[in-house]
């Protein structure tokens, strides 16, 4: 009981990294209906911009919480470029191509990032040390001590506030109503004066920023990154979106949320090698049975 | 050209400047660097610049010239000749080829090395008539086609090491395995939209892949197997000096004892398989079959209400492009007599995929070209290993937004009404 108390921590921790990186795949997805394949690889960069400025800011002695603060920032400013550019670059002219173009030209873009890191970091794994430690423990008379540490605390916490602020921006603001108009619409949308482009840039600014959040709970959660860990996050993020319903913001959450549960479960109980089957045979089963996910729209296809 | 003009395209340009230095700025910038226990940065400011100044002054160039419209015009221009021609002269084409490719050997400047590259190619190209089948006719993107070659070069592996089969006995077999999990994967997944069915494919490519990384007691984990035979021509083995009651290919023919022997034998081999692929698509493409499929890539809903069903027709297809990646695999472990799941990741598919499309989806001669154009490249910068990933992975992204459809876009249909022929 107490082992599988601990397990729900760790998949709800792992589980908030993987629901922030769907939300890009779920927004994108929503908005122009194309899988953002470099979007992992987003995360990767966000990874290594936070382990950058943490080396940084480690050096110059300033307390923890403004630290965690000022990466943050940075790592949102600085990753949000790169997911701008990629949509300005690959995507943008493709608008209107043939239903396949995209997404090859997000595999060449997500090749381009990884060999990009690779070349200009280094392909060694890099280690951090840890900035928190420490944890609330709980069961103490029993066998197995159940341990919440801080930093799985701050990661729920601050996906929580995220969750909150994007679900406010998305929900109440001109911005919001702006871009699910476009999910809608895009033409008539443009016919009453929208900027259709600017709404989709933004979509890409806010999906690379939650991406790059997720980057830096990953260097602090696991303390090791490298060029390429982008491609199995990014592959679980997906199976997280498709599994809340693809285009269904609520919908990722609860998909990573699972997804991170069922990676740990599995690991713990059943084999820590094929952890990662497990969430690419979830992916295919969910595909197979719900193709529409748990909260997502039916799609009608339309001659 | 006013001076309006130019001090705005300045401006854009410093624009481009700063979004530069956002980008490079930490990730070239500041190399993390590992010493002793803890990481530290090590600046490397210059490239940065470099860098940032490069995309001042090339946005500026193509903002004053409006370059980008003209080299559009170019690139579209010659890349429509180019496949003008090559359609016109296809069959010559073809046939100067196939000659080529089979005095090839005996050219006087082909050594050893040019013997490896050239069995290289041929195998890419195989790989990529195989793909083709899926992808160019029956538009099925499928990201984990290198599962295929895997299932086949261990299913050889396995059978000839622990059988002690021959290749030729293995080699159909290879193909059936492979075709046999094509139909295992296809059989739930082909419902599945484009997008997704890709996402799946990859996903089906993985789970292979870790399958064969941590089932040691088959595979021998990471470390594959070794020690596979190699092939025999028919029944003579390529050995200096051969076992007992054997008959070596050199002894037999009276010749001096080389190892080009074996090499040359297995470029015809791959030669001839290829081949094969490509004689069977072509011929295939003219059979309902494979009608049903080309009609199933430009409108499913029409092929439903005309009675095609789409799951059985995408199957055949799925299978038997999985089938020829089985081929190719049992050539590849035979060459290699070693394999290893780290010749089966994610970018092997990923380059098969690019030969594909940066062929031009459903065209043969595409993939030929693509592959030489590809793999030779690659084989020429072989010390840039990693820059040649960024350069392949950004050749995807330009094909994609200038020419969509691929070098030679030959979507040409292959059943005309009476009179439409042009």
């Amino acid at each position: 009981m107490e082992y599988f108390i601990q397990q729900l921590v760790n998949g709800i921790t792992l589980g908030s990294i993987y629901g922030l990186i769907a939300i890009g795949y779920t927004m994108v997805y929503g908005i122009i209906g194309m899988i953002n394949f470099a979007h992992g690889d987003i995360f990767m960069i966000g990874a290594f911009v936070a382990l950058i400025s943490f080396i940084i800011f480690g050096l110059t002695g300033v307390a923890l919480p403004i630290i965690l603060l000022l990466v943050l920032l940075i790592a949102m400013l600085f990753t949000a470029c790169y997911g701008w550019t990629v949509e300005k670059l690959a995507y943008k002219p493709l608008r209107g191509s043939f239903r396949l173009a995209p997404l090859i030209s997000a595999l060449g873009m997500s090749i381009v990032l990884q060999n990009y890191v690779q070349v200009s970091q280094g392909a060694r794994v890099k280690p951090m040390q840890p900035l928190f430690s420490g944890g609330l423990e709980f069961f103490k008379n029993s066998e197995f001590i159940v341990t919440v540490s801080y930093l799985q605390i701050f990661i729920v916490v601050l996906t929580i506030i995220l969750m909150g602020i994007f679900t406010y921006l998305i929900t109440k603001t001109d911005l919001g109503r702006a871009q699910r108009a476009c999910e809608q619409d895009r033409t008539m949308t443009a016919l009453l004066g929208i900027n259709v482009d600017r709404t989709i840039s933004i979509t890409f600014i806010i999906g690379s920023s939650l991406a790059s959040v997720a980057g830096m709970m990953f260097v602090l959660y696991y303390g090791v990154i490298d060029f390429y860990i982008g491609f199995l996050a990014g592959i679980k993020a997906f199976t997280a979106a498709v599994l809340g319903g693809i285009g269904s913001l609520p919908g990722a959450m609860l998909g990573g949320l699972l997804i991170g549960l069922i990676e740990t479960f599995w690991a713990g109980y059943v084999s820590l090698e094929y952890k990662d089957v497990a969430a690419f045979s979830v992916l295919i089963v969910v595909l197979i049975f719900f193709p529409t996910g748990f909260l997502g729209k039916p799609d009608i296809e339309k001659v | 050209m006013e001076k309006k003009d130019i001090i705005q395209s300045f401006k854009d340009s410093l624009f481009t400047g700063l979004i530069a230095l956002a980008l490079f700025g930490p990730i070239v910038g500041l190399r993390t660097v590992s010493k002793g226990e803890g990481l530290f940065i090590t600046p490397q400011w210059g490239v940065v610049f470099l860098l940032v100044g490069l995309c001042i002054l090339g946005r500026f160039l193509i903002n004053i010239n409006s370059a980008r419209r003209t080299e559009f015009k170019i690139f579209s221009i010659l890349s429509s000749k180019f496949s003008n021609v090559t359609e016109d002269k296809a069959k010559h084409f073809a046939i100067t080829g196939i000659l080529f490719a089979v005095v090839f050997p005996f050219l006087p400047f082909t050594d050893r090395y040019f013997m490896d590259v050239a069995i290289m190619i041929l195998t890419y190209i195989m790989l990529g008539w195989g793909l083709n089948i899926v992808v160019g006719l029956a538009g099925l993107l499928d990201l984990g086609y290198v599962a295929f070659y895997a299932v086949g070069a261990y299913s050889y592996a396995l059978i000839a090491t622990t059988f002690g089969w021959s290749f030729w006995i293995c080699l159909p077999l290879a193909g059936v395995f492979a075709a046999f999990f094509g139909i295992l994967l296809g059989f739930p997944v082909l419902r599945l939209r484009g997008d997704y069915l890709a996402i799946v494919t990859l996903g089906f490519g993985e789970i292979i892949r870790i399958i064969l990384i941590n089932w040691y007691e088959v595979t021998n984990g990471p470390d594959g197997i070794t020690g596979i035979p190699r092939p025999s021509f028919f029944g003579l083995p390529f050995k200096r000096s051969p076992d007992e009651g054997e008959t070596s290919f050199h002894l037999f023919f009276n010749l001096e004892y080389s190892t080009m022997h074996r090499i040359i034998f297995l470029y015809y081999l791959i030669l001839v398989l290829a081949l094969i692929t490509n004689y069977f698509t072509l011929k295939i493409r003219k059979l309902p079959v494979g009608r049903a499929w080309e009609a199933l890539r430009e409108d499913e809903i029409a092929c439903k209400s005309l009675g095609v069903n789409p799951t059985n027709t995408k199957l055949t297809a799925f299978a038997i492009g999985a089938m020829f990646g089985g081929f190719a695999g049992s050539f590849f472990a035979t060459r290699q007599a070693f394999i290893s799941p780290e010749s089966f990741t994610f970018i092997e598919s990923a380059i098969i995929v690019a030969i594909v499309v940066l062929g031009g989806m459903g065209s043969q001669t595409g993939v030929v070209l693509a592959s030489i154009f590809l793999i030779g490249i690659t084989e020429m910068f072989r010390d840039l290993e990693q820059y040649r990933m960024i350069a392949f992975g950004g050749a995807m992204v330009l094909i994609m937004v200038f020419k969509p459809k691929g070098i030679l876009a030959n979507r040409k249909p292959t059943i005309f009404m009476h009179g439409d022929k042009k």
